[in-house]
């Protein structure tokens, strides 16, 4: 009793003004940064966008034309602080020029698997029985390939070309969100405010959309992040075997690629690239842990 | 005297499980007239929610499945309609209040969002007037400066604020019906008190009938008109509330009534329960459902399942003697 009276006092007064004025996404923000490790991730995550950005503007020479076959796998320098790869061009200037590449496959594939794994996932834990089986089955079978091996396949099958790593990175992640699509659905569902939803007159689709989703969006979101971080380095793999974007673009993984004849005689040529992109995979995946924390509903008070 | 609102005859909600069809409605019938407050009574399992969710069609199907029966509101009956029109009833002509206030609203959605859902949903308002009948709603309710806490989420409410936001989404489309199903269960005492007499109030106002279910007499005792008493699915005595409380009929509702603690007798004897426990609803016992618990069951109670009749007018009762 007391405690009800206390907690109607003090939700009158002062949360009012501090609610008014944040919202969900500013609340998440402010954790995020008080997170030593997540602002890091962020910080990496936002330079990383930002270089992607404003690549022509940054990039001291061309990435692909201004080669000089004469100084081949120069060493890094003042003028060119990377080095020279073998063809003789700026590192510096392709890697910056492959982040838009990176940035591009991230939010491509991922946004692929986005789309078509919360809708499997959502059909399947909303309506359960025999569609839940079928979709879920289905996504057993892709999970049961190594993530790899089936994108070098659907990649092989496809054609090797930037475009088709994508897809292939975009069918191999679908399962991943399904799954937790369909648990956080499955849980959710189960929810009394669901019941309520249906008792007020929703129908179906519009519970989905307004009611479940909506509380399904914190995993989703981690996942999402989580997933542009491998999606690059696995779409780097793909480029690295050779099945995904081609000479001359520069993108990191075909830039490894090219350097690892040269792992005695250069090692400039493959550690930039190679520190790139594991910098910005540990920039997703910090990210995606610290919201994590910061969007779980249970640290709201 | 005033007509139906709702008549449900010969009901039946079955559970197909795999350890057998569980019967946990099986033949209720009662009636609720035009503004009256009609109380289901019965212990956990007696069938009272199913029975209330029966009449929204929100039985999760499988395994729950309507099996018989009729479900008549306002002339129609409500087991024919299709789930298009169903759905345009629930939350419009009939809304339901959950047990729990902490669980049964949005956590990711507003109170005003919520509360303007329902309005949109049945009534061709735009969304200022939505959100202007929203917060006449929360007025109504009682919550204070209903602008600003539209924009509250349901954990800043305490838990008896967040029933209230409850009622006043069941009560915004002005229901003719309104399905309480243990509203107070949940909420401490002193709340309790107030949301009973704001249920009350508003009934009044908005001419809406209430079935309250619950297993607690004394809420029954202040606020209902009628009460049907339930005992493993089954209706097993209908009465007004003075007749049910003075002169019950149905053994299990007199152990029902000699359960409640007295205060004249406390220290003096442990309280009265009643012996044993609910049958099994997949293998009921022949004879009369109550038979293996009641002190005065006979052989016939054993073998015949008793008739539900009427004794005297308005007095129903399920039982041989």
């Amino acid at each position: 009793m007391s405690e009800t009276v206390l907690n109607l006092n003090d939700t009158q007064q002062p949360r009012n003004e501090t609610r008014e004025s944040k919202g969900l996404w500013a609340d998440a923000f402010n954790r995020i940064v008080r997170s030593k490790s997540s602002l890091i991730g962020l910080i990496i995550v936002a330079i990383f966008l930002l270089v992607a950005l404003v690549a022509p503007v940054i990039a001291p020479y061309d990435p692909i034309n201004d080669s000089d076959l004469v100084k081949r796998l120069e060493e890094p320098s003042g003028q060119h602080i990377m080095g020279r790869d073998s063809q003789g061009r700026d590192i510096f200037s392709r890697l910056i020029y492959g982040s838009r590449i990176s940035v591009q496959i991230g939010v491509i594939s991922v946004s692929f698997a986005l789309i078509l794994g919360v809708s499997l996932g959502a059909a399947a834990g909303y309506y359960g029985r025999w569609l839940d089986g079928i979709i879920m089955r289905a996504m057993d079978i892709l999970l049961a390939f190594p993530s790899v091996l089936l994108a070098i396949a659907i990649t092989a099958v496809l054609g090797p070309e930037l475009r088709n790593a994508m897809i292939a990175i975009g069918v191999v992640y679908t399962p991943h969100f399904a799954r937790i699509v369909r648990s956080t659905v499955l849980s959710v569902k189960a929810a009394e405010y669901i019941e309520a939803a249906r008792s007020i007159g929703c129908s179906d689709l519009r519970i989905i959309m307004r009611h479940v989703l909506p509380n399904c969006i914190a995993p989703i979101i981690v996942q999402t992040t989580l997933s542009v971080g491998t999606a690059i380095l696995d779409a780097a793999a793909l480029s690295f075997l050779g099945l995904g974007a081609q000479p001359p673009t520069p993108e990191w993984g075909a830039m490894l690629s090219d350097g690892r004849s040269y792992i005695q005689k250069a090692p400039h040529v493959m550690i930039f690239p190679g520190m790139a992109i594991m910098f910005v995979v540990l920039g997703f995946n910090l990210l995606g842990d610290g919201l994590r924390d910061a969007l779980d509903p249970r640290l709201k008070q | 005297m005033a007509e139906n609102l709702l008549a449900i005859e010969d009901l039946k909600t079955y559970f197909y499980t795999p350890s057998g069809v569980v019967k946990a409605v099986d033949g209720v019938s009662f009636s609720l007239k035009k503004g009256e407050t009609l109380g289901v009574v019965g212990e956990s399992g007696s069938g009272k929610s199913i029975t209330a969710m029966s009449i929204l069609q929100l039985i999760p199907s499988p395994p729950g499945k309507i099996a018989g029966g009729r479900i008549v509101f306002n002339g129609d009956n409500l087991l024919e309609k299709s789930e298009e029109e169903i759905r345009r009833i629930r939350g419009n002509d009939i809304s339901m209040i959950f047990q729990d206030p902490m669980t049964s609203l949005n956590p990711v959605l507003t109170i005003g969002e919520q509360l303007t859902e329902v309005i949109v949903l049945h009534q061709k308002l735009d969304k200022t007037a939505a959100a202007a009948r929203a917060a006449e709603m929360l007025r109504l309710v009682g919550i204070p400066e209903a602008e600003k806490r539209l924009k509250s989420y349901p954990h800043e409410f305490s838990g008896g604020m967040r029933q209230r936001a409850m009622i006043a989404i069941a009560l915004s489309c002005h229901p003719k019906l309104l399905i309480a199903d243990e509203p107070t269960t949940a909420l401490d005492v002193t709340i309790q008190a107030q949301i009973l007499e704001l249920m009350n109030d508003l009934k009044d106002k908005f001419e809406t009938s209430i079935m309250l279910i619950t297993h607690d007499l004394g809420v029954v005792a202040e606020v209902c008109d009628h009460v049907v008493v339930m005992y493993a699915g089954r209706p097993v005595e209908y009465a007004d509330v003075e007749t049910l409380f003075e002169a019950p009929l149905h053994p299990y509702t007199w152990g029902l009534l000699a359960s409640l603690p007295k205060i004249e007798e406390r220290g003096k004897q442990r309280l009265e329960a009643i012996e044993g426990t609910p049958p099994d609803l997949r293998h009921m016992p022949t004879g009369c459902a109550f038979a293996p618990r009641c002190s005065k069951a006979q052989t016939v109670c054993r073998e015949k399942q008793p008739l539900y009749r009427q004794v005297r007018e308005g007095h129903y009762v399920a039982c041989h003697y």
